[in-house]
């Protein structure tokens, strides 16, 4: 079956169990990104003290795909610098947004190459991006 | 004697294998419709051997590509019942059918009081359309200050007529609403809207987009002023749609674009412009898509569409019995089969009870099982948000589909609860 190259266990799990879901306070950015093609929606914010990620919560709806690629951002931004989040942000968007054919950096991406099987499918690609690309914004209107 | 297994023959994607040797199982037609190799054969045959321009070249090449084009135009206002074939005007969709008849109103050069629009007046659609008889209409609002007005709907997925008298009145110009549902498969009863129509002297336009294909639709019986529907979705190719329209209201339109064809005699300050259907059929039209609309129509009457309409009903009931036994899956639209099509829209949850995406329900009946469905708003959001869901899993059936075909989907739905349990 193709479909299990993209619903990944790592995937599934993340699904059935997200990662610092629920939004939180204190925080300095807060946006809200939809995808509209699907109506997939996710409100996130951020709370960055010099240069760390202390937090990343969200609250959203959407596929699998796009609910778990929260869940692993969370885990993978909250605690690391900002400098290094926005780093595996870019490989992440790298990864995704090349048809199948990159091979991924799993030093930078941890837990967030299990999304590679994504990339072959276009139509899926933004529900994976949707939250990746709201904590972009949420950094940059942080600072 | 309708066989449907003498008709999948007729279309060759059905039999072809999938990556990974998965069948295909194609409940995606309200989406888009395959094709049977009777349009196939007859655009490639054009293409071979008789293609030229149409209406402009004098030569036989010229001549037969007219003939042909012109032919297709019979076979498409038979097709309709149209009263005569210069009520069928080719376009490149139904959306541009629809925006045609929205830009008529209003339009400083309509003389015609009928099409003229401002302030104070009214223009009547309903929550079920489809972004197409949406859009053209809030555009007109906003260029001459009129007030859009809708049908709500029902939770059955039934436009809801309690206000009818209230919502078409003295002040409306125009109600254009959706013949068949894309997305509740509702079959809309046209009368008593005409009738409402009739007395204020509003004008009536229906969006047959999913109703033509499926079902006999006698534009003269339905009596409204406007039908526009498209050629991809009945089996014909992308590319070329229609607007029938009455003779008299054609002839009072002003033009929609100009161009090559349209006119009868330019100067350079002003023209005149030939008559319909030619008037609205600016530049060169799809020549070949148009000739494949006119082998769909014929294939679909060789078939007939009574004979098409009964066998998805039939199938309608059957889909509608094997999804609703299955637990966590809410239809979205009537559950009876009555004046409703083969259009199948739901909700589905695993057995904890948790909303499952409909983009993970399309991806694993796809992936797994070969099965072709829409997910998503199908290009009615408004109607999604009456509902208050985001999205929902569609499966459309056509005269080709199986019973086979909605156990396979009835199997894939309860993989897919597994997978997201
Ligand atoms: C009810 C309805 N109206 C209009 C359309 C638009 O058709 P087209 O995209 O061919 O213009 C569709 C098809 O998507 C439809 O289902």
């Amino acid at each position: 079956m193709i479909a299990e190259s993209m619903y990944q266990e790592l995937i599934l799990e993340h699904y059935k169990h997200p990662q610092g879901r629920g939004l939180r306070d204190p925080f300095d950015a807060e946006v809200h990104h939809v995808n509209p093609t699907c109506g997939d929606e996710i409100t996130l914010r951020v709370k960055v003290d010099e240069g760390k990620v202390l937090d990343v919560s969200y609250e959203g709806q959407g596929c699998s795909i796009s609910q778990a690629a929260a869940s692993v951002l969370h885990e993978l931004a909250t605690g690391s610098t900002v400098e290094e989040s926005l780093g595996v942000v870019d490989e992440f968007t790298r990864l995704m947004q090349g048809r199948g054919q990159v091979e991924a950096d799993e030093d930078v991406l941890g837990d967030a190459v299990a999304f590679a099987g994504v990339a072959k499918y276009p139509a899926r690609v933004k529900c994976a991006l949707l939250s990746w690309m709201a904590y972009k914004d949420a950094v940059v209107r942080s600072a | 004697m309708f066989d449907v297994d003498l008709i999948r023959k007729d279309f060759p994607v059905l039999s072809r294998e999938l990556p990974g040797g998965r069948s295909l199982v194609y409940l995606d037609s309200g989406n888009s419709s395959q094709k049977p190799n009777q349009v196939i054969d007859t655009m490639r045959d054009h293409l071979a051997h008789h293609y030229s321009n149409v209406g402009r070249a004098h030569h036989t090449l010229g001549a037969e590509s007219t003939a042909a084009y012109e032919d297709a135009r019979d076979a498409v206002a038979a097709f309709v019942k149209a009263p005569s074939r210069d009520e069928i005007v080719f376009t490149k969709n139904a959306s541009e059918a629809l925006n045609l008849v929205a830009y008529a109103f209003g339009n400083p050069i309509a003389t015609d009081a009928r099409f003229k629009v401002g302030p104070g007046d009214e223009i009547v659609i309903s929550e079920m359309e489809h972004h197409s008889n949406i859009v053209p209409w809030q555009l007109l609002a906003q260029r001459t200050g009129a007030t859009l007005r809708w049908f709500t709907v029902t939770d059955e997925g039934r436009l809801d007529l309690d206000g009818l008298d209230d919502l078409v009145n003295e002040r409306t110009k125009i109600v254009s609403i959706v013949h068949q549902s894309n997305v509740l498969g509702t079959v809309n009863s046209v009368s008593p809207i005409l009738a409402r129509a009739r007395e204020v002297g509003a004008l009536m336009m229906l969006d047959a987009s999913q109703s033509v294909p499926h079902m006999p639709v006698d534009v003269t019986e339905l009596g409204v002023d406007f039908v526009a529907f498209t050629g991809h979705k009945m089996v014909g190719p992308s590319g070329i749609g229609v607007l029938w329209g009455r003779r008299e209201l054609l002839d009072a339109m002003p033009p929609f674009l100009g161009g090559g064809e349209m006119i009868e005699a330019v100067w350079m300050d002003r023209s005149t412009y030939a008559p319909v259907p030619h008037k609205f059929e600016a530049g060169t039209p799809p020549i070949v898509e148009a000739i494949g609309l006119g082998a769909a129509a014929n294939y679909l009457t060789g078939i007939g569409m009574a004979d098409v309409k009964a066998h998805e009903k039939a199938l309608t009931g059957y889909a509608l019995d094997a999804l609703g036994e299955i637990p966590g899956l809410k239809v979205i639209g009537p559950r009876t089969n009555i004046a409703r099509g083969g259009t199948i829209s739901f909700t589905l949850k695993n057995l904890s009870g948790d909303d499952i995406h409909p983009h993970d329900v399309g991806q694993i009946l796809d992936d797994a099982f070969g099965i072709a469905v829409r997910v998503g708003h199908h290009c009615a959001r408004p109607l999604h948000l009456r509902f208050g869901i985001p999205a929902t899993t569609r499966a459309s059936l056509y005269l080709y589909n199986t019973t086979d075909e909605i156990d396979a989907l009835a199997r894939g739905l309860h993989h897919v609860q597994k997978v997201f349990g």
